[in-house]
């Protein structure tokens, strides 16, 4: 790990990021989240992405228990928790995640359990993938930070 | 904070019950260099105001926050979701509109939804701007002429109070240097601003947009919405 170089790495976190807009899983909202980061908050989309994950997980596990109860879902409830997902998906970026949202909440205002279901299923699919993503890309972002420390002490020499 | 000249910055209330966004608008503020408070409720920001609602349940805004310490708190600009629980941006907009102690602080409001009426609502009772999330950082470009434009007025109304004469200097010259510049602001945004087509399509609002550089369309004086 500490012999792949700073360059290596950086082209491999913008292969990845390229990929995840090529996909339509993220958009340019997660480039200026990026840009708000700086010395003064050098972990300012790490942060935020942490609270979306917790957040997330705690939408989609109440939304699963919605949904369970199959005599009378509380399909408001479930649009209260939507919202919410949509506006923290959107704040992120994450433009996949945040479209499944939007067609989760039309079957929802349809009052349409099977609807919903599917929502919910694809939803935790499309959420999984991203947080699969994002890991991946903070690994490389962490052996970057790491690798260009490393370097610096031996070139003095 | 700072008594020292060098360190009046102004200071903008942020609420939003949106965990994520509240992050979001706080490091953009800081961004461009403001004091930020943050709150989750539209209740929150009026007992942070010094307001007081008839059911007081809010347990974990710290007692302090109230008259006697309004001076050093004193809020420039309150920025505000519109869809949020219990209290909308609409109706805390409406409450500070309708205090005469808060009335003439500058409000704007941001919401997912693309909406003329939404927007033609909140304009009427006096909001300054309508911002679409995400909130992006040219639009907070458009914040500091409302705060320079109420900082003028009440000076007006305070010139012949007693009040803290090194802060009265410093908004003073701010006001004098600012004031051309406002002049000129002020003008060429209404110039831009004109009547725009409703219709869900952020993108398509952008396109029409008379801005140069990119963006979200932005909405003020505008007389009459579709």
């Amino acid at each position: 790990m500490l012999g792949w170089g700073v360059e290596f790495l950086r082209a491999e976190m913008n292969r990845l990021l390229a990929l995840l807009f090529h996909q339509g899983v993220l958009d340019e909202q997660f480039l200026q989240l990026q840009q708000l980061q700086d010395e003064s908050s050098p972990n300012f989309v790490s942060e935020v992405i942490t609270i979306y994950f917790h957040e997330s997980e705690k939408l989609l596990r109440n939304l699963r228990l919605l949904l369970m109860e199959r005599e009378l879902s509380d399909y408001k409830k479930m649009e209260i928790h939507l919202n919410q997902m949509m506006g923290s998906s959107s704040s992120i970026g994450a433009k996949r995640v945040r479209n499944v949202c939007v067609a989760f909440r039309a079957a929802s205002e349809q009052n349409n359990h099977a609807g919903c279901l599917r929502a919910l299923e694809l939803l935790e699919h499309e959420y999984c993938y991203l947080k699969n993503k994002l890991h991946e890309l903070f690994q490389i972002e962490q052996q970057r930070a790491l690798a260009s420390v490393v370097r610096y002490p031996a070139r003095h020499n | 904070m700072g008594m020292a000249a060098a360190e009046s910055r102004f200071h903008v209330l942020a609420v939003d019950d949106n965990v994520i966004d509240r992050k979001l608008i706080e490091r953009l503020l800081k961004t461009s260099s403001y004091q930020v408070t943050t709150v989750d409720s539209g209740s929150k920001a009026l007992e942070f105001l010094g307001l007081h609602e008839d059911d007081e349940s809010n347990s974990d805004s710290p007692s302090i926050l109230r008259n006697n310490h309004h001076q050093e708190l004193e809020v420039n600009l309150i920025i505000t979701d519109y869809c949020m629980p219990g209290m909308t941006g609409y109706d805390l907009l409406k409450k500070i509109k309708e205090s005469s102690s808060l009335k003439n602080i500058p409000v704007v409001i941001m919401s997912s939804e693309n909406d003329p009426l939404r927007i033609g609502r909140c304009l009427k009772e006096g909001a300054e701007e309508f911002f679409l999330k995400p909130v992006r950082p040219s639009d907070l470009k458009r914040l500091r002429p409302h705060m320079m434009k109420a900082v003028s007025k009440d000076q007006e109304q305070e010139k012949h109070e007693d009040e803290e004469d090194d802060e009265e200097g410093i908004k003073s010259q701010k006001h004098q240097q600012q004031q051309q510049q406002q002049q000129e602001q002020v003008e060429h945004y209404q110039q831009q601003s004109s009547p725009r087509p409703s219709g869900n399509s952020k993108r398509k609002a952008m396109e029409e947009s008379l801005s140069p550089d990119r963006t979200r369309p932005r909405y003020s004086d505008i007389a009459a919405v579709v």
